[in-house]
């Protein structure tokens, strides 16, 4: 079988996996979120954090408490890293140094994992697992959180309630992620990665050289890094290192995990409005996008259009030869169409336009199918707009799932929808005015360009992959990604809380002949058409000076 | 708590989710599933190690390099991939260097110089074909190995990467004649064209001549592995047959017949030839 024969049926696999789980998952997962009884160990766990698990809250109470367990898990993580000398299981580890702490809080917190740190020289094994793997939980269950208050926002009618951000917070922790991530993660070690609490063991190779083979709890981690789309690596190689991806096969598994929840997210959401083929038409835009980019950063990197891969034969350079050329290429697609940013290949070897489509997956806004919750509201926010712009085109009146999309909602829909650019291109723009910024990039010319964009483009849209070429452990990248991570992820969410208030206040409009139906090809075309135009006319002059120059030239 | 101000209770709670689930989940979590992954699969959660004649020798999942104490490879030893992290566990990575990195920095006195990644592909490829017997060629590289590469400035070309007393690898580019480069010069203004040149299909393997990204990469292509086999068998006194067939058997195909690329465990191999 040739490459490309295997890498589609690779990716085949991949599409007919996701359709026969999203839709159990889906339903699964909206019981869980509407389910009125509380388990035993859920009550116990409530008693311990003394709230009332069934008062429910408004938009701006349940905005606040996420906030306010953001801030203490911000400030718990940097705390562990800063005092991690004194700690058991640090392997001898120094304190981690204050810039890079509060980058490594901040990226953590935000779902990001950006890795500005090196895993095997930075992290003992109690940070990485009792810090790090579990914000990897946690900030995946507050997105999860969040796209459920905007989805009761749509199906609530006069409420001035969203839900309670503890119990959402707690369940999805508790009766999702954590019984994937346990059964995934021996599936992962079954494959060969490693879970154990060794240091780093000193073995005298064949030709009598010093290899020090490393450890750590690291199946544990690598599922739920995936599952939750978080991506910061046990490893400073990210997923292409063999212990944390040991085979062609946990490669496929480890792309389905990072597809999993974002996929089946749209089935919940159409359980809870009531109407399942809203939740199919959501899923459609979200496949469309998808399958395009998947397979454009195949046929690019496939072809190894550029001097380098041309010389050498196959774009061969970082990348592992038990995934191959597409196996490494899928994963790109996935982990960046998601807020993964879990690697199992360097991008910044990329040809120039394989290197643009991870790119231009997270200037998509990550929505195809995005970061678990992450994916879904951004998709319903962009579904909002272009409600609004069929409105405006046919003169019909914006409704969305019998909810009337007034000024106040289009207004904080926008505003949502212009955070992450405002980020990436004043954050871009800075760093290249200054001659010490610029100073960081390992390449020169467009592709430098290139490095600099994917970093704020990453860090804004709480991805966290990254071209890695350029040096960002220095307190600048690190003070300015930080703030880019937290003002994408904690903005982004406020305006979503805020919608899914002055949604769940209104009640429902009847659908007239008036109506646009959301739920037809049509209504999927125009979604994708929205998305599309409005990231090309944001982000086109930027990719035009960067890849786009690198790769047309 | 129900006294407390709304804003401090919610602090609180903050404050006990946060230690709570950190329990649940940086603790107990971890605990459990190692203890569930060292009953059921031992050998794989401590990290596949390897022994031979009864110590430890490496792990079956990570590369080595079979290189002696001089940087030379050993001869009869299969050799793996270049690394850009030396083959050290405890610095992985990748290059990072970009598909158009094609002009180097020349060294100067006082000042190292860089290789561009064109130049590394094309010095490895020279290598392996030396230490193979088979040729180094390959497109974009000229004869001494290193990136065929033109800086062209008005009235002017020079081969940017071939240090002057060097034969420029081409004698003229479009009428100009091509100068040797002077290192330390500045040719960052002039348009850069790298030149394909005439070789064909290189004899050096891919893989063979590119960095992967763990830089601990275990497989080489088999493609590889058949273009070494003269040489192992040859220093190794043993017929070429029976070589191929011990890389037949450590060859893994693709899973379920379509995933990833088929590869061969380099470590694994050498293993097998020291015992047969």
């Amino acid at each position: 079988m040739s490459a490309t024969a295997a890498g589609a049926l690779f990716v085949v696999s991949l599409v007919v996996a996701l359709a026969l789980v999203h839709r159990p998952l889906g339903d699964y997962m909206h019981r869980v979120y509407t389910g009125a009884r509380h388990n035993a160990a859920e009550r116990v766990l409530y008693r311990l954090l003394g709230v009332r698990a069934d008062a429910e809250q408004g938009w701006a109470v349940y905005a606040r408490s996420l906030l306010a367990f953001s801030l203490v898990s911000l400030l718990v993580v940097y705390g562990l890293q800063r005092l991690q000398d004194r700690l058991p299981l640090s392997l001898g580890m120094e304190p981690v140094t204050d810039h890079i702490a509060w980058n490594t809080a901040v990226s953590f917190v935000t779902n990001t994992n950006w890795q500005a740190y090196s895993g095997e020289s930075t992290m003992g094994h109690l940070v990485q697992m009792a810090a790090l793997a579990v914000q990897n939980f946690v900030s995946a269950s507050v997105g999860m959180a969040v796209a459920v208050a905007l989805v009761r926002g749509f199906a609530r009618r006069k409420a001035e309630t969203i839900g309670n951000f503890w119990v959402d917070l707690v369940r999805g922790c508790v009766r999702i992620l954590l019984p994937i991530a346990f059964a995934g993660a021996l599936v992962l070690v079954s494959g060969g990665l490693v879970q154990n609490f060794a240091a780093p063991h000193e073995v005298t190779t064949l030709t009598g050289g010093v290899q020090h083979i490393t450890g750590g709890p690291v199946a544990s981690q690598e599922v739920i890094k995936e599952l939750g789309t978080n991506g910061g690596g046990f490893y400073n190689a990210n997923s292409s290192h063999p212990f944390e991806n040991a085979t062609s096969w946990t490669n496929w598994f480890e792309i389905f995990l990072i597809l999993l929840i974002p996929f089946a997210l749209p089935r919940t959401f159409g359980r809870m409005v009531g109407q399942l083929r809203q939740g199919r038409a959501i899923l459609a835009v979200m496949g469309v996008l998808a399958l395009a980019g998947v397979v454009l950063t195949n046929v690019f990197e496939l072809s190894g259009d550029a001097t380098v891969p041309q010389a050498a034969g196959a774009a061969l350079e970082g990348k592992e030869l038990r995934f191959g050329v597409s196996g490494s290429a899928t994963f790109a697609a996935a982990t960046t169409l998601t807020s993964t940013g879990a690697v199992n290949s360097f991008h910044d070897s990329y040809t120039p336009l394989g290197g643009m489509m991870p790119l231009v997956n997270m200037m998509l806004g990550e929505v195809a199918p995005g970061g678990v919750g992450a994916g879904l509201y951004g998709m319903l926010v962009l579904a909002v707009i272009t409600v609004f712009v069929a409105g405006l085109m046919v003169g019909r009146t914006p409704e969305y799932l019998g909810k009337k999309i007034g000024a106040r909602e289009i207004k904080l829909a926008s505003l949502y929808f212009l955070v992450t650019p405002m980020l990436v291109l004043t954050g871009t723009a800075l760093a290249m005015g200054s001659a010490e910024q610029r100073a960081g990039m390992l390449n020169s010319g467009p592709h430098g360009l290139t490095e600099v964009l994917y970093a704020f483009t990453s860090a804004s849209n709480n991805n966290g992959s990254a071209f890695a070429g350029l040096t960002v452990s220095t307190p600048w990248y690190d003070v300015a990604l930080g703030l880019c991570m937290i003002l994408g992820r904690f903005l982004s969410i406020i305006l979503v809380l805020a919608l899914a208030g002055s949604l769940a206040r209104q009640s429902s409009v009847p659908e007239g002949a008036g109506t646009l139906p959301t739920h037809r090809p049509q209504f999927v075309g125009l979604v994708v058409g929205v998305t599309v135009v409005l990231v090309a006319l944001t982000f086109l002059p930027a990719l035009a000076l960067g890849p786009l120059a690198e790769g047309l030239s | 708590m129900e006294r407390l101000p709304s804003r401090l209770r919610r602090y609180v709670a903050a404050i006990r989710a946060v230690a709570v689930l950190t329990v649940l989940l940086g603790l107990v979590y971890p605990l459990v599933t190692t203890g569930v992954a060292q009953a059921l699969f031992d050998d794989h959660a401590d990290g596949s190690l390897v022994l031979a004649g009864g110590r430890e020798v490496g792990s079956a999942l990570i590369g080595q390099s079979f290189t002696g104490p001089d940087g030379e490879p050993v001869r009869k030893y299969f050799q793996s991939r270049p690394s850009a992290a030396g083959y050290d566990p405890t610095a992985t990575g990748a290059s990072n260097l970009g598909p158009e990195d094609v002009v180097d920095t020349l060294p100067t006195p006082g000042e190292e110089g860089r290789q561009s990644l064109l130049t590394q592909v094309c010095a490895r490829s020279k290598a392996v074909g030396e230490l193979e017997g088979v040729s180094g060629a390959r497109p974009y590289c000229t004869p001494d190995g290193v990136g065929a590469v033109l800086k062209v400035f008005p009235g002017r070309a020079v081969s940017v990467n071939q240090p002057c007393p060097a034969t420029p690898f081409t004698a003229s580019y479009r009428g100009l004649k091509v100068e040797c480069a002077t290192p330390g010069e500045d040719y960052a203004a002039g348009r850069t064209v790298p030149v394909r040149g005439a070789a064909g299909p290189p004899a050096v393997p891919a893989d063979a001549v590119t960095a992967s990204g763990s830089g601990l990469d275990p497989h080489i292509s088999v493609a590889y592995a058949r273009l070494q086999a003269a040489r192992v068998a040859g220093e190794r006194g043993l017929d070429r047959a029976a070589v191929e067939r011990l890389i037949d058997q450590h060859t893994t195909g693709r899973a379920l017949g379509f995933m990833g690329e088929p590869a061969v465990n380099v470590l694994e191999l050498n293993l097998a030839l020291d015992r047969s």
